[in-house]
């Protein structure tokens, strides 16, 4: 195994930490808070960003994350919220028809109702950059191989899927420049469709051809296995999905009687890993190399999940600090555990493994498209 | 190894066969070489043979393919990995992981195989490729040639007996191509595979076939045997075996050093006729181009650097001037800037600093329309310019966008490239005539300057031919042509000056003669053949003939 693979950490390890990072986010709505989580995953992301093709992205879940904030402040100014007493304007209100009631359109705009859909969109924005960070610092493609062997195809799939995005966002930008080309400026629908044609034939050509290339070397092959226990493996699975629809579904609603949610969350989660494990002795596939869970992993996993058990709890002690109150307007404050809890997960910038330098690898970036081929 | 045995191909909708009565045996251990114009049926043949059709293409397979005993009927491409390694035109569309030494495992971990064979073989398939140091890499990083190898070295790592390669080498600088060539080579002959290979650049690979599959197309039977004899009256041959034919050479030569052996007569025929016309023995005999005229540069590029953010610049402090009616040619290696100073000079990149200038203007500044009525880039994948779905609305909207009166561009395609229909697709045109089209478009605004990104790539010998000759129809009008290319027979036989980069700039810039002949990376054949006599082409040598005769 070559030295720089050594040094990387497993890839769950990163997922971990940014869960344990989503997870706080998901229980504050404190804009405090909430940018110290966004500033912490930014810091790590900066520290630790492997280079290869995936190192771009952060910025791009930065930039998401503003539209998300912007997009949620105008539905609430539109569609929105006149409760509180301190109106900032009045948008002229357009009067509904009887059968919409309870759907404003217009109207005043409250600063109470206002900071609270700033401080909602702040928290939607925070799960997506911690997304934006696993997917930054840990390679999805890596983590395929830490999925039971009967997901491997499945999994696979999607991470081709998802890596196109970035590939047709290149290819987008070099039709467009070539499009330059002919000397017009098109706008508006027929600019979309000029561009999006060839992107998309593109992209399918692109598909078509991976799955050749896959296909060609031995991808999809199965073992023999009879036909009986092939139908055991689909219906397991498929009782297994149920069982945690359902489980899940009984645990969050609390209109539900106690006792749907655990034991069939429960007859859910048997029947899958039962599924899977009969599945995954029907594929052959084997691994190259085997993901080890080492102390650094751990530990990078660990701070992630401390971060997310100091906000649970805060978010059930202290609510103050948790969800400042926008009504009336109140100015948040912050506690010593949630803190702490956040600057912990800081602790991955100094545990995991430094990047290669960049200077180790080829500079090699080839203008319009000509890398992409 | 491989037996076709009656096999006949035809896609769903479509009129003819792609592929008909073909019915031959490829032995084991040979190295076979598919060739054909474009459309004549190679990747069909090749796609055949690794089960790819019709299983992914659809469309019906009469007769039967066997590979290593397997019938592509009952075998799905997945089990037949074990036996055919498959490597396409474009390494990068087909890596499914993202570092070199996962690349090379993912087909033996489909296979199941355990992990101490996998970690043996990754290591003897990196260095039979000589990829060890690349080991860790990730594969975008690594230059076309590298990609190209370690697809390969993909490819190997289940042991097939087989290894079909679509155009291994169509994307690749001369040098890169030679790697991946003489890779391929020490695997014949040290593992005994059996390889199954079509090129358009058959000056790049023909010499180290064992026998020549052509493929004529439109019906005809297929020729297969050794290359001399099947290539002596093929109209898809290599510069050499075109010098042989004209020079009379029995047996054929189908290589560079096997026809110089021949060629001591022919030699001192040209020499001793050149002399008694007054001659120097030597001299550049490039054919009678119109001398370049003494008019003003209509581009001058001046202290040009250009780059990327972040990192170092690509292009340093060039400097270029381009006449009126001059074809020029710009080689380099994969990645040596060739693209990012085409996009420069046209002036949709803006240069970090110097300026360009055309006719006095500095394109950069000026909007697209008025940019592209000085400068005119066809870039190197020209579909991207094209969108709408028949040949005649892209040539009616490209009427509009240059203010010409309608049916300008049609007529101008029609001369570029008689016999396109005006409802095909676009996107159903061969390479060439994609090529033209775009050409055709990129022309209607009369441009001062037309700058082509790797033109011929994808294109057969019969195509390179029209395009090298419509250059020359825009030279003579006034035109100043830049192109951007790795096809040294091309440069050859259509450019007048060539201009080579590397490290960011200019290490060479000269007439065509003199450039080419003094490296043996861009010596085009039939200079390497009648050295130290300077030729380029063989209808250079056809030309000196007849007028001395």
């Amino acid at each position: 195994m070559s030295p720089a693979r050594h040094r990387e950490l497993h890839p769950l390890a990163w997922w971990l930490w940014a869960v344990g990072l989503a997870v706080a986010a998901s229980r504050t709505t404190n804009p405090l808070l909430l940018v110290l989580v966004i500033a912490v995953a930014a810091y790590v992301v900066a520290a630790r960003r492997p280079v290869g093709a995936w190192a771009g992205g952060f910025r791009a879940y930065l930039i998401l994350g503003l539209v998300v904030i912007g997009i949620r402040t105008v539905f609430h100014v539109v569609f929105g919220g006149g409760l509180g007493e301190t109106v900032l304007f009045r948008l002229p209100q357009i009067g509904l028809p009887e059968w919409a009631a309870g759907v404003r359109f217009g109207g005043a705009v409250s600063a109470e109702g206002l900071l609270s859909a700033l401080y909602d969109g702040l928290r939607l924005a925070t799960l997506l950059i911690c997304v934006g960070a696993a997917v930054t610092l840990a390679d999805p493609r890596r983590l395929l191989r830490t999925l039971p062997g009967a997901l491997y195809e499945l999994g696979l799939i999607v991470v081709v899927a998802v890596s196109l995005a970035p590939q047709l966002v290149e290819a987008a930008l070099r039709v467009r420049r070539a499009r330059a080309l002919r000397g017009t400026a098109q706008r508006g629908l027929r600019a979309v469709r000029s561009i999006a044609m060839p992107v998309l034939a593109m992209a399918l050509d692109r598909a078509v051809a991976l799955a050749a290339a896959m296909d060609a070397r031995g991808y999809g092959r199965t073992g023999d296995v009879p036909a009986a226990a092939r139908r055991l493996t689909s219906g397991l699975l498929l009782v297994g999905l149920l069982g945690i629809s359902l489980g899940a579904y009984g645990l969050l609603d609390t209109s539900v009687p106690g006792v749907v949610g655990l034991p069939s969350l429960l007859v859910g989660v048997l029947g899958a890993v039962a599924g899977l494990a009969l599945g995954s002795r029907r594929a052959i596939r084997t691994r190259y190399r085997a993901e080890h869970m080492d102390p650094r992993s751990a530990a990078v996993a660990a701070s992630g999940l401390a971060a997310a058990v100091c906000l649970v709890v805060t978010s059930l002690t202290d609510l103050a600090v948790a969800f400042p109150s926008t009504y009336p307007v109140a100015v948040p404050q912050l506690a010593l555990l949630p803190v702490m809890g956040l600057v912990s997960a800081l602790i991955p910038a100094i545990a995991a493994p430094a990047p290669i330098p960049t200077a180790a690898v080829a500079t090699r970036r080839e203008p319009v498209g000509a890398a992409s081929r | 190894m491989i037996s076709f045995e009656q096999v006949s191909v035809r896609y769903a909708d479509a009129p003819t066969d792609a592929l008909r009565d073909v019915d031959l045996t490829i032995p084991a251990g040979e190295l076979c070489l598919v060739v054909g114009r474009t459309g004549a049926g190679k990747s069909t043949l090749l796609g055949a043979a690794s089960g790819h059709v019709p299983h992914f293409t659809g469309g019906r397979l009469s007769g039967r393919v066997t590979v290593g005993g397997r019938d592509t009927r009952e075998h799905l491409p997945r089990d037949l990995a074990d036996v055919v390694g498959v490597v396409g035109q474009s390494p990068l569309a087909g890596f499914v992981t993202d570092n070199v030494e996962d690349e090379l495992a993912f087909a033996m971990e489909s296979l199941g195989l355990s992990r101490p064979v996998m970690r043996r073989r990754v290591e003897e398939t990196l260095d039979l490729l000589g990829l060890a140091d690349l080991r860790g890499r990730a594969l975008a990083q690594l230059s076309a040639g590298q990609q190209q190898r370690v697809a390969i070295g993909a490819a190997l790592t289940s042991h097939p007996q087989v290894l079909v390669l679509d155009e291994p080498t169509s994307a690749l600088d001369p040098g890169a191509a030679e790697d991946v060539l003489a890779a391929l080579h020490r695997l014949v002959h040290d593992l005994g595979i059996t390889v199954l290979l079509s090129e358009h650049r058959l000056e790049r690979v023909v010499q180290y076939a064992d026998t020549v599959l052509a493929l004529p197309g439109g019906g005809a039977a297929p020729r297969y045997g050794v290359p001399g004899v099947v290539l002596a009256d093929s109209p898809i041959a290599p510069p050499v075996v075109h010098l042989g034919r004209l020079a009379g050479w029995s047996p054929l030569p189908v290589s560079v050093r096997d026809a110089r052996r021949q060629a001591g007569a022919l030699r001192s025929t040209l020499s001793s006729r050149r002399l008694r016309r007054g001659e120097g023995v030597g001299a550049p005999t490039s054919p009678p181009r119109p001398p370049v005229p003494a008019t003003a540069p209509v581009l001058r590029a001046e202290r040009v650097t250009a780059g990327y953010r972040g990192a170092a610049p690509v292009l340093t402090d060039l400097g270029l001037t381009l006449a009126p009616g001059q074809v020029v040619a710009l080689m380099g290696r994969n990645g040596a800037g060739k693209t990012t100073l085409l996009w420069t000079l046209q002036g949709s990149r803006k240069p970090v600093r110097g300026t360009v200038r055309v006719s006095g203007q500095q394109p950069g500044q000026l909007d697209p329309a008025q940019r592209r009525s000085q400068v005119a880039l066809v870039p190197q994948e020209p579909s991207d310019l094209l969108y709408l779905d028949t040949v005649a609305e892209e040539c009616a909207q490209a009427d509009r966008e240059a203010s010409r009166p309608a049916g300008t561009i049609a007529a101008l395609l029609a001369e570029l490239s008689p016999g396109i229909l005006g409802d095909t697709d676009p996107r159903d045109l061969s390479e060439g005539q994609r090529l033209c089209l775009v050409l055709a478009i990129q022309l209607a605004a009369e441009p001062a300057v037309l700058l082509l990104d790797e033109p011929t790539r994808g294109l057969d010998y019969l195509a390179k031919e029209r395009l090298s000759a419509a250059l020359r129809r825009l030279a003579g009008r006034g035109v100043a042509v830049l192109f951007a290319t790795h096809d040294v027979e091309f440069v050859a036989g259509a450019a007048e000056r060539v201009l080579v980069l590397a490290g960011g700039e200019f290490i060479t810039d000269g007439p065509t003669a003199q450039v080419v002949l003094s490296s043996p990376t861009y010596a085009p054949q039939v200079a390497k053949i009648l050295a130290p006599d300077a030729w380029l082409t063989v209808e250079d040598v056809a030309r000196a003939l007849r007028v001395s005769a």
